[in-house]
């Protein structure tokens, strides 16, 4: 895999995180069992209150930001039917007794929006110095879950599987 | 918006390259070789440097150490001065005219007009002082990640070239690219196959 300009590498693939977002989707609707398999603690992982997708068909891009609670199941799957891609997703992770917020874009795969469950309050330096050792933790959690789904979804990606089976799958899930 | 934010914004990084031992030493070294300067009462109009996590004024490193367990853990300042154009605009012109009143000409060429504005600007940057703006970062080097605490794209290329130029290590911005090239399970088979994608049409 040559090593490309970043500036070069950034916008030419940037495909791959939005399909990945798309994928994302795809499996939080229709397999919320896999989940488990890539974090023991995970309890469910949902869309959050924020998706935005755009449609580049013919050279020209016209995105479209669905907001609100349970945002737009309905409205998305019509944009996915036209041939858009997500470019931007607001999750919500919950483990048993704690939730993390946070907003994917497609292009980056940077967290924006991340909100983390709550830590105590710090007032001497030796708090604040556990709550940076907790709020990591809390980080990491995240951050851990999106590259691990990530790879797994590169891996998925580069095999036949892809086009025989997860495309056919997706396609169907577009269309009901 | 920091570490300790109720909402934050982090872009990944990877580090590549070692630093010498002992570690802590040299990563002290570049913190206080790159150490953010006061630029109040001076005349330039931007300083760029390291600061401490949580005391982002002051730079003393040894009062507020930057390994919290495992983590180095400090922040990046960015001070700026910038001068409203109309203060500007006002300044030139009062000194414009003072100058064509003092040589009895009625026109200046464009070089002493030229040299006005500067010493204009360079008089009002002594006089305004800089706003910080601040970015943390939890570097953990044993495992080569950085978390970058802003998505700005201005301040994560500052951070790229300041972080290279403290610690002569290469930092790379993690991407969907970058991601599959550097910290994937990939195969070197699947890798070069990744570089040859073309979009998914999920549409008939």
């Amino acid at each position: 895999m040559p090593m490309l300009d970043v500036a070069i590498a950034y916008n030419r693939y940037k495909f791959i995180g939005n399909e990945f977002l798309t994928w994302l989707w795809f499996t939080i609707d229709t397999n919320q069992h896999f989940f488990k398999t890539v974090d023991e603690t995970i309890t469910s992982l949902y869309l959050g209150n924020r998706i935005v997708l755009e449609n580049s068909i013919n050279d020209s891009s016209e995105s479209i930001t669905i907001k609100g609670d349970d945002a737009g199941l309905e409205e998305g799957l019509l944009s996915l039917r036209k041939g858009a891609v997500v470019i931007e997703m607001n999750l919500s992770y919950k483990t048993e007794n704690q939730d993390w917020k946070f907003t994917l874009k497609g292009e980056s795969l940077s967290f924006s929006g991340l909100n983390v469950p709550q830590t105590g309050p710090a007032e001497t330096k030796a708090d604040i110095e556990g709550m940076v050792l907790e709020k990591a933790y809390l980080y990491e959690k995240a951050i851990e879950l999106v590259n691990r789904l990530f790879n797994i979804f590169l891996k998925l990606r580069s095999s036949v599987e892809w086009n025989q089976k997860i495309v056919p799958d997706i396609k169907k899930w577009i269309q009901v | 918006m920091g570490i300790l934010s109720s909402s934050v914004s982090i872009t990944q990084y990877r580090v590549e390259g070692k630093l010498s031992e002992p570690i802590l030493e040299s990563v002290a070294t570049g913190l206080k070789k790159n150490a953010v300067e006061e630029i109040d009462n001076e005349s330039s109009d931007k300083a760029i440097g390291w600061t401490c996590f949580n005391n982002p004024f002051s730079t003393d490193f040894n009062q507020s150490p930057f390994l919290i367990g495992t983590h180095l853990v400090f922040s990046m300042r960015i001070d700026k001065k910038s001068i409203p154009s109309k203060i500007v605009q006002k300044h030139y012109t009062l000194e414009m005219t003072k100058k064509l009143a003092k040589s009895g000409r009625d026109f200046l060429s464009r070089t002493e007009k030229k040299e006005i504005k500067d010493h204009v600007i360079h008089l009002l940057n002594l006089r305004i002082p800089a706003t910080p703006n601040i970015y943390d970062l939890i570097w953990n080097y044993e495992s080569n990640t950085l978390w970058f605490f802003s998505n700005l794209k201005g301040a994560n290329e500052e951070l790229e070239t300041l972080f290279t130029r403290s610690f002569k290590l290469k930092l790379i911005r993690l991407f969907p690219y970058t991601m599959a090239a550097l910290t994937s399970p990939l195969s070197d088979v699947e890798k070069d196959a990744l570089s040859q994608f073309t979009p998914t049409r999920f549409t008939e």
